[in-house]
């Protein structure tokens, strides 16, 4: 157990691991995999003795199915893995969605595609996480730059995979997942924590998959004695199995609108001297890190650079790009990928500003210079 | 409800719901009296009700819960 | 008014999806018939199914229900059960479901010995997806990716399950509801994994192929190819051609997971 407020040197795993459980989290379901293991490896030490609930499985399928499982007893549940075993998952993920029930995956990215580079950082997996399951669906994906933030972030994905009933990713960059920083813990009796709707009536008014097109209808936990069904079929508000093409679309529209009409209470991003900028950068997880270290040299020598800095990477944070190219800015977004998210940037700036995408993907971090020779190139 | 009225079971009754039943035949070649057939809908129909022993074996065969035989006692 | 099956059923979705004469009905009954032996509340019962044919028999029964993934129900089960090991859980799988797609699932639930009871709808054959062959489909038999005949051997599954480590295993078949009903209340009583296969049949898409055109035919081969367990061990019978046992097939104790985790938290607690 730990002390109500410390700092402590700590590991991104470590301090995801820690906020989970000081979101909530009990239950803990996971395969092997780096450079996740130190994740599961807390929780196998840890969850024993804070009574919650630790879990080997025999796979990242099994694994998946067996937090939504530990969801739907009422437990806050979460897994953790990578690259490979994010593919694997991501039928059940779509299962969850469909379901509406609440649960964190953590991705801590490695290079790929396939065996990839175990060791090696890589933000390849950013539209996965949002496009990985099959159908439409909502997503609600986080990315942090620092260990605190990982910790901070990580208790925000429970928050909202409780609020919205969904499953939230957090996409941790090897690096971070890796690093060693000091972190502020705040007390955990103080921080805000969010509970799944639960319902306040009987049975008879259990509506599970129910309420307007803007709300998260309630969830009950298995044993409470409310009788439902869940189903990854197409199903009505009480959750029979249904082939009415109105029930159907109904559906398929509430549950990417419970998330789509509230995503400015979901997204956040943040904002690095862009006051007076006249270029900018727009960079999440650690290619942010790069980014600030370049935005400072550029600064010195008179460049009038800023930073859009995201950490929610799903919903897309539009407003941001949105502002930005209304000024003319032009954008320059450094991945480590080939270029994902730039293509969400370029949709929303629309021919308004210049876009240019900068990708490594041989396993190496940006360096600073090399992201402040992309700022004096050009766009 | 068909009452039986028998001497073998005098206080049973079979409880059949046609809404259900899909015609399958399964009862009729389960019960050990010949009780049962398929009307010309294809769905049962109790034919003989004084033959019937109340062995239960219709309904326990029924895949569609259309047939249950009701024992008063 | 003595006891209604149906009455444990969620009467506004009858009547079911299944073709006429279709098997499943018949084992969800027995499975009813369970379910009142055993008295259990409605609410500590939760029933978990996979996806089949058979994996629809879930959403028909009025408790806590979920209909998952193809093949997935046991690892989903074993959450629920580990996060509340308070809750009877169920699983109900077909055959393809159990042993193919599932198939590493089921292994490992059986090692863990976690207390779960599954039942296995063995109609031999992908009934949902219109008979395709499964890895339980008898050599010889035709499906549509077998229009030649099945040429890989089939799973024994009661003997896979006790190979793993299941501690109550046993079959029956739906000629035989009392010995089904029974087995399922015994394995829902067994402290650990309970496999219970239920040999059931598909007309439509297995039966047509094979030469059992009716529902009256494939429960006809039940009776025939189906041997008392019992009358085998006192030698009064013996397994011929095409043959096998029914009822309790295997029975031993060992620990069990979620009461084994009890012990993980004392030792983490006495750190
Ligand atoms: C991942 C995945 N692969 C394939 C399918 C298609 N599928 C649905 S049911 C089924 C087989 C069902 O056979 P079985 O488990 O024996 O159940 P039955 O229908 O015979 O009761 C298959 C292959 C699926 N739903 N999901
Ligand atoms: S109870 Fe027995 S005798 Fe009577 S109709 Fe049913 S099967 Fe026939
Ligand atoms: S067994 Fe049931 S469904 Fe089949 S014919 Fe008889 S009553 Fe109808
Ligand atoms: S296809 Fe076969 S298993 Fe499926 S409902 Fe029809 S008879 Fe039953
Ligand atoms: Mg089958």
């Amino acid at each position: 157990m730990r002390k109500p407020i410390e700092i402590r040197l700590m590991q991104g795993n470590e301090a995801c691991a820690q906020g989970a459980v000081d979101a909530g989290v009990r239950f803990f379901a996971g395969y092997p995999i780096t450079p996740s293991t130190e994740i599961a490896e807390w929780m196998a030490r840890e969850m024993p003795a804070i009574g919650g609930k630790f879990i080997q499985m025999e796979d990242e399928i099994a694994s998946i199915a067996a937090i939504i499982g530990g969801s739907l007893a009422g437990v806050k549940s979460m897994t953790a893995t990578s690259g490979p075993g994010f593919s694997l998952m991501q039928e059940n993920i779509g299962y969850a969605c469909m379901t509406e029930v609440p649960c964190l995956i953590v991705n801590v990215q490695r290079g790929g595609p396939s065996t990839g580079r175990p060791t090696a950082p890589s933000q390849g997996d950013v539209m996965q996480a949002r496009w990985g399951t099959h159908g439409d669906h909502p997503s609600i994906a986080l990315s942090p730059w620092s260990v605190q933030e990982t910790y901070t972030l990580t208790v925000k994905a429970v928050n909202l995979s409780e609020k919205y009933r969904t499953p939230v990713i957090l996409l941790l960059d090897e690096v971070i997942a890796h690093l060693r920083e000091g972190v502020k813990l705040p007390d955990p009796r103080k921080l805000k924590l969010v509970e799944r709707p639960r319902p306040r009536g009987g049975r008879e008014e259990y509506r599970p998959f129910g309420g307007t097109m803007k709300e998260v209808p309630p969830i009950a936990d298995f044993g409470m004695g409310f009788n439902c069904n869940f189903t990854g079929l197409v199903h009505d508000e009480v959750g029979h199995p249904s082939n009415s093409p109105a029930v159907t679309d109904r559906l398929i529209r509430r549950l990417v609108g419970k998330v789509e009409y509230d995503r400015d209470q979901i997204i956040h991003w943040e904002e690095i001297e862009m006051k007076d900028a006249e270029m900018a950068i727009f960079a999440y997880g650690c290619s942010a890190r790069s980014s600030v270290s370049a935005l400072k040299a550029a600064r010195e020598l008179g460049m009038k650079v800023g930073l859009i800095r995201p950490t929610t990477l799903w919903p897309f944070p539009e407003k941001a790009v949105e502002a930005a190219a209304a000024r003319g800015i032009p954008l320059l977004v450094p991945e480590l990928n080939l270029g994902q998210l730039v293509l969400e940037v370029s949709r929303v700036a629309a021919g308004r500003t210049r876009v240019r995408p900068l990708s490594r993907v041989d396993g190496e971090l940006f360096t600073p210079m090399e992201i402040l020779s992309a700022l004096k190139e050009g766009f | 409800m068909t009452p039986l009225q028998t001497e073998h079971n005098p206080k049973a009754s079979l409880d059949v719901n046609i809404k259900w039943c899909k015609g399958c035949n399964l009862c009729v070649t389960v019960c050990p009296k010949g009780v049962l057939s398929l009307d010309d809908l294809g769905k049962v129909s109790v034919d003989k009700p004084e033959e019937c022993i109340g062995c239960g074996l219709c309904e326990e065969t029924c895949p569609d819960y259309a047939i249950r035989v009701v024992k008063d006692a | 008014m003595p006891f209604n099956v149906t009455s444990y059923f969620r009467q506004e979705m009858l009547p079911h999806i299944w073709c006429p004469g279709c098997g499943n009905g018949i084992v969800l009954r027995d499975f009813a018939v369970a379910l009142e032996k055993l008295n259990y509340s409605r609410q500590e019962v939760v029933i978990v199914s996979g996806i089949g044919c058979s994996s629809r028999a879930a959403g028909y029964l009025d408790f806590d229900t979920v209909h998952t993934t193809h093949g997935r129900a046991l690892p989903f089960a074993t959450g629920i059960k580990f996060a509340n090991p308070g809750l009877k859980v169920f699983v109900i799988m077909g055959d393809g479901d159990a042993s193919s797609i599932g198939g590493n699932h089921l292994i490992h639930a059986c090692r863990r010995n976690i207390d779960l009871t599954a039942i296995i709808f063995n109609n031999h054959i992908y009934g949902m997806t219109g008979g395709q062959f499964s890895p339980m489909t008898p050599r010889d038999k035709k499906a549509t990716t077998a229009p030649y005949g099945m040429i890989e051997q089939s799973f024994d599954l009661c003997r896979l399950a006790e190979a793993a480590g299941a501690t109550y295993v046993g079959r029956a078949t739906t000629y035989h509801n009392q010995l089904l009903t029974r087995l399922i209340v015994e394995g829902a009583n067994n402290r650990g994994f309970s496999l219970i296969e239920a040999v059931t049949h598909c007309p439509t898409s297995y039966g047509r192929r094979n030469k059992m055109a009716t529902p009256t035919d494939m429960v006809r081969w039940q009776k025939e190819s189906a041997v008392l367990i019992d009358r085998i061990k006192e030698g009064r019978a013996s397994l011929q051609e095409g043959q096998f046992p029914v009822g309790l097939l295997h029975q031993h104790d060992a620990p069990e997971f979620t009461a084994e985790y009890l012990e993980v938290v004392k030792r983490a607690r006495e750190k």
